[in-house]
C-alpha cells in the first residue's frame, strides 16, 4: 500500500512532465481537467495535489477556521498548479513552541507560519519575518481593519497578514437573563455582570451564572485577567518596568474575579480554558461567558450548540474608568526570513487572507463561518451584516487599543499580553498563581505577592530593572 | 504441582480477575466507544454505553483532515528502524558484557542506564542546532538516530540480563568443539537468545512508538509520526471529545493490536533478569 | 578463564554502543554546560554574553525549585508504590487458575501501549472533568458533589494517570517472576501448616525481591522525566503543585526560550538524576549480584 503510494507519486511526476510536453496542444482548461482527473485517480492514495516543482510547508493551529482553510487548499493549488502545499497542523501550545524554536534557530522547516499579535512585533523587530508591504494592489491592504493592521505592523512594515481577528465580548443566554428579570445593556459594567451572574446561577440544575477562563497559561487565564485588569485600572509594569502587582488595582481585579467565580462559576473552573468553557456554554451550563468573539459562530451553530437560538451578545464589561476589558488578537500568516520559497509563500498568504477567500468560505459554509475580524469590506457586506454577532465583533475589535491598553501609561504594547520575549515564561508562572487562587489553595493576596516577586526576579534577571 | 482448586475458588478468582481487568481496560474501551458517538452524545449526561447511534463520522472527519497513513508509516519506520539498529549495536555489547565480564562491566552498564536520565528538554536546543546543521530536521533518519540512542541503554540492559541466564557451560562446550567466536554467536547463542531478543524488540517498538518529545520537536511535515497527529487533535475549538477519541483510537490501535498478538513473546523475555 | 583474544573481541564489540552513547551524552551535554554560563535568550539573538553563575543562581533560588524537587520525588515515589503494590496483588491474582486468563491478561496489559499524551487527554477530559467527566456523573448519580480532581488533588491525579500506564509493566514482570517460583516449595510450606500470610511474606516476597528492584529501576528512569501528562493536564499548576523538575526546565527553555537558564536547569536536573541513579544502582547492584 505504502510503496504503491510512493510509486503513484513517481508515476504522477512522470505523467506531469509528459503532460507538460503535451499541453502545448491542449488548451489550459483542458489541461486542468486532465489534471483533476489524474488527481482523482491519485487521491486514492493520500496526498492531494500533484508533485510540482515547489512545495511550501505551512504550520498552523488546529482551530476551526484553519482546518477549514486546510480543507480548501485545493482551490489554491488549482489556481497555482506549480505550488504544492504541505500542512503541519498542531495544537496551539505545541505549534508555538515548534515555530519559535525553528525561527530562532533558523531551522528553515516552514515557509508560512501561523503566529499571533504577540509574536509579530517581537519577531518583526528581530528581522525574522519577510515584509508583506509589497502585496499587490488587488489585495487591498488598506481594507484591513486598522486596529488589527496596527498590531501586525512594526516601523511601517506589515510583517504578517491577519487570517482572523478577534476581541472578546459577553455571550449570554437570553432566556436565562429574562428569567432573572434583567436586561443586558449593550455595554455592561462589571457590577451589572456580577449581579446578573449571581441571579442566573442555579447550581441545583447545573446552571452557572458566569464562565470565565481559569486554566493556567499565558494565553488562557492570564489573557483574560490581564484584559480584565485593564478595565480596573491595573497594569503589569509602570514606565520604569517595575511590576505593579502590589498595587490596589490588581487586588481589586483579582478579588472581584475570585468572588464572582466562587458565587456563580462552574466547578473545576481552575482547569477551564476556552474549549472547556465552550463545551459548558454549548450544553447550556453557563448563563454568561466572556471570551473570544470567534466563539460566537460556535455557540450559534445549531449542529453543535444546544442553546444556539438563545444567545445574545454585549461588549466586554468596564468599570467606568474608560477602558473596557476586551482584548485583541489576530491569528496571522507570516513568512520567516530566509525561506527558499518566498514568492510561493506570499502567493499563499495572499490567497488565504484575500477577499476572495472570504467569499469562497461563504459560498461553501455560509457567511457565519467566514474568518472574521480582518477586513472592513466584510463588515460593509450586507450579507454579512445579517450575521447576529457581526456588529458586536467589529465594535469590540475597534474598541481595543494595543498601543494604549491601560488607564495609566505603560512602556509596552499589547492588551492581554506584554509584547516582550520574557512575557511568555513570566505569565505562565503567574498564571499558575492565579489558578491556584481560583482553586482555593492560596489567597488572592498570596497570589499577587508571588506574582510581584516572580515578576521582579525575572525582570531583574532580564536586565529591565537595573 | 496439582494443587486442588475448588470450582468455587476458581469462580471467585475469575470474578475478581475479570472485574479488575475490565476496570483497568475501561478507559481504553470508553475511548473506543466514544469515538463512535456524535460530539453531542459524547458529553451527554447520563452517558450511554452502547445504546447510541453508532457513527463513523468522526473517523471520516479525521481521515479527511489528516494524512493518517503518512503519520502511520512514519511511526512504523521510526519505531521499527530505531529498534532494529539498536539491536544491531546492542547485541554484541550485551554479549560481551554477559560472557566476558570485566571489572568495569557493571559500571559501564549502570553508566549506560544513567544516560537515560538526561532530561530531554534540557538538551533540545543543542540537538536542534546540530540537526539543523546536518540537515536532519524533519527526516526519518534523524528520528531513527535519536530514538536508537535514547533506547539503546534499555536494549543493552534487557539483552544483558537475558544473556546472563544462558548457561555458560553450553558456550564453553561449543568453544571446546572449536567453534569460532562468530560461529558461537550465530549458531549457539542466538537461537537460545531469540525469545529475549524478540521481547526486547517488541518492548522497544512500543517505547519508540509512544515517544512524544523528540518526535514532536524534531519534525514538521514529512517525518511526523502519530504523536504529531495526536497533537493536532488535543484541543481544537468546539466540542472535540468524539473526534479526539477517534484520533486516539487510530493512534494507539496499531500498537495495541501488535502488542496483543505478540504478548506471549513480549512477556516471555520481559524479565530484566528478575527471574533466577 | 576468558582468553586474551576474547577479551579484546569483547572490547571491540562493546565499543560501538559505548562510543555512541558517549557521543550522545557528551556533545549535547558539553553544549548545555557551555550555554548554562551564558546569558542566552533565543528570542534575542546577538545579546549572548558570559554570565558566570547567574543562571545557576536564579534557577536554584527560584521559589519553584524546591517545590519541583519535592513534586518529582512524590510523583516517582507515588507511582512506584501504586505500581509495585498493585502489581504484586494483581500478579498474585492472575497467577491463580481462572477462566479466560488470556483475555484478562490482554485487558490488563493494554494501558502500557497507550501514548502518554493520549492517556492524559482521555483521563483529563473524559473522566476527571468535573462537569462532563464520567467520575462527575458517577458522583452525581450517588448524590455527591463532583470532585474537581485536577484543581484539588492535582498531583494525586497525575500520579493516578501515570500509574495506570505503568501498572501493566510492573504486573507483567512480577507475574513472570511469580510463575517461576517453585511450587513444590510452597506446597511443602503449606503441608507444614504455614498460613497464607507467612507463605507470602517468607517465600513469595523474597522471591519477588529481584523483580521488584528491576521494576523500580526501570520505572524510575522513565518517571523522573514525566512530562506529557503534566503538560496536557495542569500545565504544572495550580500554583506549582504539579511542577516537576522536567517541567520547570521546560518552562525556562521552551516557554521563555531562555536557553541559558534552561541549560542551567538541565545541568542541575542531570546532577540530581545521577544522584538518584547512584542510589538505585547501589540497591540494584546488591540485589542483582545475589
Amino acid at each position: 500500500m505504502v510503496w504503491r503510494f510512493e510509486n503513484d507519486r513517481l508515476l504522477c511526476r512522470q505523467t506531469a512532465n509528459l503532460e507538460e510536453g503535451r499541453s502545448k496542444r491542449l488548451d489550459r482548461e483542458e489541461s486542468m481537467k486532465f489534471k483533476s482527473m489524474l488527481l482523482g485517480a491519485v487521491s486514492l492514495g493520500v496526498m492531494t495535489g500533484l508533485v510540482h516543482a515547489e512545495t511550501i510547508t505551512i504550520a498552523t493551529v488546529n482551530n476551526g477556521d484553519m482546518i477549514r482553510m486546510q480543507k480548501l487548499t485545493d482551490d489554491f493549488t488549482a489556481k497555482n498548479p506549480d505550488i504544492d502545499v504541505e500542512w503541519v497542523t498542531l495544537e496551539e501550545n505545541v505549534l508555538r513552541q515548534r515555530v519559535t524554536t525553528d525561527i530562532a534557530t533558523k531551522g528553515g522547516q516552514y515557509d508560512v507560519m501561523t503566529i499571533g499579535t504577540y509574536e509579530v512585533p517581537i519577531w518583526g523587530k528581530q528581522g525574522w519575518l519577510v515584509s508583506l508591504n509589497d502585496l499587490p494592489e488587488s489585495y487591498d491592504i488598506d481594507d484591513l481593519l486598522p486596529a488589527i493592521r496596527g498590531g501586525l505592523t512594526v516601523d511601517g512594515e506589515l510583517y504578517a497578514a491577519p487570517f482572523y481577528g478577534e476581541s472578546s465580548m459577553v455571550m449570554y443566554r437570553t432566556d436565562l437573563m429574562e428569567k432573572a428579570g434583567l436586561e443586558m445593556p449593550e455595554a455592561p459594567t462589571w457590577d451589572f455582570i456580577a449581579e446578573a451572574a449571581r441571579a442566573m446561577t442555579d447550581k441545583e440544575n447545573e446552571v452557572y451564572g458566569i464562565c470565565m477562563r481559569g486554566k493556567a497559561g499565558w494565553g488562557e487565564n492570564v489573557a483574560f485577567i490581564t484584559a480584565m485588569s485593564n478595565s480596573f485600572g491595573a497594569r503589569w509594569f509602570d514606565m520604569d518596568w517595575k511590576p505593579q502587582f502590589d498595587q490596589p488595582a490588581w487586588k481589586d481585579t483579582l478579588t472581584f474575579y475570585l468572588d464572582l467565580m466562587e458565587d456563580a462559576g462552574p466547578p473545576g473552573a481552575s482547569s477551564n480554558g476556552f474549549n472547556e468553557n465552550l463545551a459548558l456554554f454549548q450544553t447550556g451550563k453557563c448563563g454568561m461567558w466572556i471570551d473570544a468573539t470567534v466563539a460566537a459562530s460556535f455557540v450559534t451553530n445549531p449542529d453543535d450548540s444546544e442553546v444556539a437560538d438563545k444567545v445574545g451578545f454585549a461588549l466586554a464589561p468596564d468599570k467606568g474608568l474608560g477602558k473596557r476589558s476586551n482584548w485583541l488578537w489576530a491569528w496571522s500568516l507570516a513568512i520567516p526570513a530566509g525561506t527558499d520559497n518566498e514568492a510561493a509563500a506570499k502567493k499563499f498568504i495572499e490567497w488565504a487572507t484575500s477577499k476572495e477567500y472570504l467569499e469562497l468560505v461563504a459560498s461553501k459554509e455560509g457567511w457565519a463561518n467566514v474568518p472574521p475580524g480582518t477586513r472592513t469590506s466584510l463588515y460593509e457586506n450586507p450579507e454579512y451584516k445579517k450575521v447576529p454577532f457581526a456588529e458586536m465583533t467589529l465594535q469590540s475589535i475597534n474598541s481595543a487599543d494595543p498601543q494604549n491598553p491601560t488607564v495609566d501609561p505603560v512602556p509596552y504594547v499589547g492588551v492581554q499580553f506584554v509584547a516582550i520575549p520574557e512575557f511568555q515564561g513570566l505569565a505562565t508562572v503567574i498564571g499558575q498563581q492565579f489558578s491556584a487562587a481560583l482553586a482555593g489553595t492560596i489567597t488572592a493576596e498570596q497570589a499577587l505577592q508571588s506574582a510581584q516577586q516572580i515578576a521582579t526576579r525575572e525582570m531583574t534577571k532580564a536586565g529591565y530593572i537595573k | 504441582m496439582a494443587r486442588a482448586v475448588t470450582p468455587a475458588h476458581k469462580a471467585t478468582v475469575t470474578f475478581f480477575a475479570w472485574a479488575i481487568g475490565l476496570l483497568i481496560f475501561f478507559p481504553i474501551l470508553w475511548t473506543i466507544l466514544t469515538s463512535f458517538k456524535t460530539e453531542a452524545e459524547a458529553i451527554a449526561s447520563p452517558p450511554s454505553f452502547v445504546g447510541f447511534d453508532w457513527t463513523l463520522e468522526n473517523y471520516s472527519t479525521v481521515m479527511e483532515r489528516s494524512n493518517y497513513f503518512l503519520h502511520f508509516l512514519n511511526s512504523v519506520v521510526i519505531s521499527v528502524g530505531s529498534t532494529l539498529i539498536g539491536l544491531l549495536i546492542a547485541i554484541p555489547a550485551a554479549w560481551s558484557m554477559a560472557f566476558v565480564p570485566g571489572k568495569r562491566t557493571k559500571d559501564v552498564l549502570m553508566w549506560m542506564l544513567s544516560t537515560k536520565m538526561l532530561p530531554p528538554v534540557g538538551v533540545l536546543i543543542p540537538i536542534y542546532l546540530i540537526f539543523r546543521d546536518t540537515g536532519l530536521l524533519d527526516t526519518r533518519t534523524g528520528l531513527v538516530i535519536v530514538l536508537t540512542l535514547i533506547n539503546l541503554p534499555i536494549i543493552v540492559w534487557m539483552l544483558y540480563t537475558y544473556f546472563k541466564e544462558i548457561p555458560v557451560d553450553i558456550l564453553e562446550a561449543a568453544r571446546m568443539d572449536g567453534a569460532s567466536l562468530r560461529a558461537e554467536i550465530i549458531y549457539v547463542l542466538t537461537p537460545m537468545a531469540v525469545p529475549g531478543i524478540a521481547s526486547t524488540l517488541l518492548l522497544n517498538i512500543i517505547l519508540a512508538w509512544n515517544e512524544a518529545f523528540w518526535t514532536l520537536n524534531l519534525t514538521a511535515a514529512k517525518a511526523a509520526p502519530l504523536t504529531a497527529f495526536i497533537a493536532s487533535y488535543s484541543s481544537p475549538e468546539g466540542l472535540f471529545y468524539a473526534k479526539l477519541s477517534a484520533a486516539s483510537t487510530m493512534a494507539i490501535a496499531p500498537i495495541l493490536v501488535m502488542g496483543w498478538f505478540s504478548q506471549k513473546q513480549l512477556v516471555r523475555g520481559l524479565t530484566f533478569g528478575a527471574v533466577k | 578463564m576468558a582468553t586474551q583474544h576474547s577479551k579484546s573481541a569483547a572490547r571491540f564489540m562493546i565499543s560501538p554502543a559505548v562510543l555512541l552513547l558517549l557521543g550522545w551524552m557528551l556533545i549535547p551535554l558539553s553544549l548545555t554546560l557551555y550555554f548554562s554560563f551564558l546569558r542566552y535568550n533565543l528570542l534575542m539573538p546577538g545579546t549572548e554574553e558570559w554570565a558566570g553563575l547567574l543562571n545557576y543562581r536564579f534557577f536554584l533560588t527560584d521559589p519553584a525549585f524546591f517545590d519541583a524537587i519535592w513534586n518529582t520525588l512524590l510523583l516517582v515515589g507515588g507511582v512506584l508504590v501504586i505500581t509495585v503494590v498493585g502489581g504484586v496483588l494483581l500478579a498474585l491474582l492472575l497467577d491463580q487458575p481462572f477462566w479466560g486468563q488470556g483475555i484478562v491478561r490482554i485487558l490488563v496489559i493494554a494501558p502500557f501501549f497507550v501514548m502518554p499524551t493520549v492517556s492524559a487527554l482521555v483521563w483529563k477530559n473524559m473522566f476527571m472533568n468535573p462537569v462532563n467527566g464520567l467520575f462527575a456523573f458517577l458522583a452525581k448519580a450517588v448524590g455527591l458533589e463532583p470532585f474537581d480532581f485536577l484543581a484539588h488533588a492535582p498531583l494525586s491525579s497525575i500520579i493516578l494517570i501515570v500509574a495506570w500506564g505503568w501498572l501493566p509493566f510492573a504486573t507483567l514482570i512480577l507475574l513472570t517472576a511469580l510463575q517461576s517460583l517453585d511450587s513444590e516449595q510452597l506446597e511443602a510450606a503449606e503441608m507444614d501448616g504455614a498460613s497464607w500470610m507467612s507463605r507470602f511474606f517468607y517465600i513469595m516476597l523474597p522471591h519477588l525481591a529481584r523483580a521488584i528492584t528491576v521494576v523500580i529501576l526501570i520505572q524510575t528512569i522513565f518517571l523522573l522525566s514525566v512530562f506529557a501528562e503534566i503538560l496536557v493536564t495542569t500545565n504544572g499548576g495550580p500554583g506549582t503543585a504539579t511542577t516537576n523538575l522536567t517541567f520547570l526546565v521546560y518552562a525556562q527553555s521552551l516557554l521563555q526560550f531562555d536557553v541559558g537558564a534552561g541549560s542551567a536547569g538541565g545541568v542541575v536536573a542531570i546532577i540530581l538524576a545521577n544522584i538518584v541513579a547512584i542510589f538505585l544502582m547501589r540497591m540494584i547492584g546488591k540485589n542483582l549480584d545475589a
